[in-house]
């Protein structure tokens, strides 16, 4: 057969990862000594599905692998064995392995054996360390899997089988006529029933099997198929298998049997002789092969009912636009009202299209959030604090590149809060805090936005040293006047670290800044609040999806720019009185009691044919990006819409200033200003 | 064709049973767990059930039961897919009405062998 299980693989992983996760977090829940089955029967529930598929996929060591978990965790299950913590560490440690070996089988590299060895050692260890008899179970899959033994029928010529059903055989949905069917493949078959047991007419129950049968099965065949053909009724018939030795006999027994009940035999051969399986070819033409196997890892899970929404949707659309091109066969200005009607209905509804297809692309963060169970409880074990960690709002839901671009930046954040942080138990008594310290994760929408905040209760940041250490390494003035926002904002300075000792935790303080750029990448910003001796939260703000933006078109001269809504504060005419002009260094606006540096479009993009480079003839718009406020030199403001971005980047290159583009409505290209960087350029 | 209800919370093994039933021409309808899988067989009748054994929302054994319960499956062909560690399931299983089971890990060859033997 021809199937290509590849196909299949892609979805194997992805499950397989999720049923790890599954098991992760399950584990770290379960505490020593109180068996929660519902808890340890999720957790081998997910084991025992990985063990399926790999196996039937052909991922021996995997499955060799799982199995040994597997039983491990059935002993748990029972209760035969204790849950103590070794063995939860112990079975961590096994997901950890059983990821890298499913990683390296996805990935189509070599699992490392050594590491396996080492892990299914210490398994074999723990599992007769309870000294539990569980011999057979523990045997390899394939020793089990052969079946019944062949045995040689060198001498045997044929089979006389006995059968004789219970009563209530068929209520298994089991058929003697299938089974002589399967039997008739492996010889030639003859069949004698037995009418002895059939009741009278009236007593017959329609639904229990009555009769017996005789079976004469000719060729050389093993008993082995024969076993097998009856496995599944074996404790529901009385059955005597016993081999035929002499033709004589058999043809004998044979030739009286087809006397006897002639009819029954055709009846039965009329059956036997279709054939059984002619489904092979079908099915070589179906497979779609290597086209399936070639497809990324880029597939998304998706709730069915966000996909009714979506048809849902269509099927209105499709509606509205028969009864567009209806009014449109026929139309004179009469119509004109059912015309508007008809197209504010077209846009409500591609509007709502737009929404269900975004939202398609959302999932919980939760897939995020649930793998810092395990950090947490990695992490405070090797530094020797305790932590609890609160999971907040973990069922928002966030576009999908942000879930997978996310991570790695919040990591990075737990660990500092983990490390830096959260104070050592003994110092948090000394000063009146539990010895538990606390990270929380939170997850919430505001506006367009999601934000996510890490926060601690721990020691803080000290502004002070914040300040001497910039200094110190050269990245302020010593004058230097600075808020309590502005200090905090030190640390996402490149060169920058607080911690005296670097740990292996969280690396060599080159972090914070790369953090920020990760963020900033995905259209978002950072934002850290700490106090002292209390805690510190650090707000990381994201755009709820990457492929819309809510902008406002701005005109220069016969440019049209985007400025993303979110960072716009307000857009005013600039009064002459307000300019305060610095020689070379520019000019800023005076707006209620704070001077915005004034960057002029035309300048920054050398835009000609401007219609006034006279400040007080344009529009100022006052923009936020990172806790920097500027005005921006526009000539008007076009209207605000949503605009699809399309990534510069990958059709042109970076531009400092632009993160991305778009096209309007009259098939124009528009620029997408990024604020942070426009700010930067405007400052070179 | 015949109609087979292919029941297996793993989307992996459900879409590998399907597919190879489908390319076979048989009739297939999947379900993600037992409780899913009761309420499609309840909605039509399915000429055989294949189901896994351990799934969140009613496990195989209890569909089977639940199943065989039912008047419209008294005779019905129900198959469980079973690992070979679970020796005292196929029992269970047996017990509770299953007809017979498929052994995994297996090959499609081997499922489209064991279905064409309950459904001919």
């Amino acid at each position: 057969m021809s199937i290509d299980m590849a196909q299949f693989h892609q979805v194997f992983f992805e499950e397989s990862f999720e049923g790890l996760d599954i098991m992760e977090s399950g584990l770290l829940n379960l505490s020593p000594g109180e068996p929660d089955s519902e808890a340890i029967n999720s957790i081998f529930r997910a084991a025992h599905s990985i063990k399926g598929g790999s196996g039937t996929f052909g991922f021996t060591e995997i499955s060799d692998f799982t199995h040994v978990m597997e039983t491990l965790m059935d002993e748990m299950r029972d209760g035969r064995r204790q849950i103590t913590q070794t063995a939860v560490n112990l079975l961590l440690g096994s997901v950890d392995c059983l990821r890298e070996m499913l990683f390296a089988v996805k990935e189509g590299k070599a699992i490392d054996a050594e590491r396996v060895a080492e892990h299914k050692h210490a398994l074999d260890l723990e599992q007769k360390n309870s000294g539990s008899s569980l011999q057979d179970e523990s045997l390899p899959a394939h020793e089990l899997l052969s079946g019944p033994a062949h045995q040689s029928a060198s001498k045997v010529i044929g089979w006389h089988i006995a059968f004789s059903p219970h009563a209530d055989l068929l209520k298994t949905g089991n058929d003697p006529v299938r089974m002589f069917r399967e039997l008739s493949v492996l010889g030639e078959l003859e069949v004698t029933a037995d009418f002895r047991g059939v009741p009278d007419f009236y007593q017959i129950d329609p639904e229990e099997c009555h009769l017996s049968w005789n079976l004469i099965l000719k060729g050389d065949i093993g008993r082995g198929p024969i076993d097998e053909a009856f496995a599944w009724v074996e404790d529901d018939c009385d059955l005597a298998i016993q081999p035929l030795y002499q033709a004589e006999d058999l043809s004998l027994s044979a030739s009286a049997n087809r006397q006897q009940q002639p009819a029954t035999e055709s009846i039965v051969q009329a059956v036997i002789s279709k054939p059984v399986d002619s489904s092979t070819a079908v099915i070589k033409e179906k497979a779609p092969g290597d086209e399936a196997k070639n497809k990324g890892s880029t597939s998304i899970r998706v709730d069915t009912s966000k996909i009714d929404t979506l048809i849902n949707m269509v099927g209105e659309l499709v509606i509205t636009q028969s009864m567009l091109s209806l009014i449109g066969e026929h139309f004179d200005m009469s119509k004109q009202d059912q015309l508007k009607n008809g197209l504010a209905q077209l846009e409500r509804h591609t509007r709502e299209l737009q929404e269900s297809v975004m939202n398609i692309r959302m999932m919980p963060i939760n897939s995020v959030f649930s793998r810092f169970s395990r950090l947490v409880h990695d992490l405070s074990n090797k530094l020797g604090k305790k932590i609890d960690l609160k999971l907040i709002g973990e069922h928002t839901e966030v576009d999908k590149t942000v879930v997978e671009l996310i991570s790695d930046p919040l990591v990075h954040l737990v660990r500092n809060s983990l490390d830096h942080g959260i104070e050592m138990p003994d110092e948090r008594i000394a000063v009146g805090k539990p010895e538990t310290g606390t990270v929380s994760l939170e997850a919430y929408h505001r506006g367009g936005n999601i934000v996510i905040e890490v926060s601690d209760d721990g020691k803080g940041l000290d502004k002070d040293k914040l300040r001497a250490k910039a200094i110190e390494k050269g990245l302020l003035e010593e004058d230097a006047i600075l808020t309590d926002k502005q200090t905090f904002e030190l640390i996402f300075m490149p060169g920058f670290s607080t911690a005296e000792q670097l740990t292996d935790i969280s690396g060599r303080g080159v972090g914070m800044d790369v953090v920020r750029r990760n963020i900033q990448a995905l259209g978002g910003n950072i934002e850290i609040i700490s106090e002292l001796g209390k805690g510190s939260t650090i707000s990381i703000h994201l755009p709820l999806t990457l492929a819309i933006l809510d902008g406002q078109s701005i005109a220069v001269g016969d440019e049209t720019y985007i400025v993303p809504l979110g960072s716009i504060i307000e857009s005013l005419h600039i009064k002459e009185e307000r300019i305060n002009r610095v020689a070379d260094k520019g000019e800023t606006f005076l707006l209620r009691s704070e001077y915005l540096p004034i960057i002029r479009m035309h300048e920054i993009f050398k835009v000609p044919n401007v219609k006034t480079t006279k400040l007080s003839e344009g529009l100022l718009v006052v923009v936020e990006g990172q806790g920097v406020r500027c005005g921006l030199f526009v000539d008007d403001l076009l209207g605000q819409q949503q605009v699809v971005i399309k990534s510069l980047e990958a059709n042109y290159r970076r531009i400092e200033g632009v993160s991305g583009a778009t096209i309007l409505g009259d098939g124009s290209v528009a620029l997408i200003l990024d604020i942070p960087g426009l700010v930067r350029l405007a400052n070179q | 064709m015949a109609s087979i209800l292919a029941v297996d919370d793993s989307a992996s093994m459900r879409q590998m049973v399907s597919f190879t039933l489908k390319g076979a021409g048989y009739d297939v309808v999947e379900a993600v767990d037992g409780s899913d899988a009761l309420n499609k067989a309840k909605a039509r009748k399915f000429d055989c059930v294949v189901t896994d054994v351990n799934m969140p929302n009613k496990d195989g054994i209890t569909l089977i039961r639940d199943l065989r319960a039912l008047p419209n499956y008294k005779f019905v062909p129900m198959l469980l897919l079973t690992t070979e560690s679970g020796m005292d399931k196929k029992q269970q299983g047996k017990e509770a009405g299953a007809t017979g089971w498929i052994v995994k890990p297996f090959n499609p060859d081997q499922l489209l062998k064991t279905i064409s033997k309950v459904l001919g």
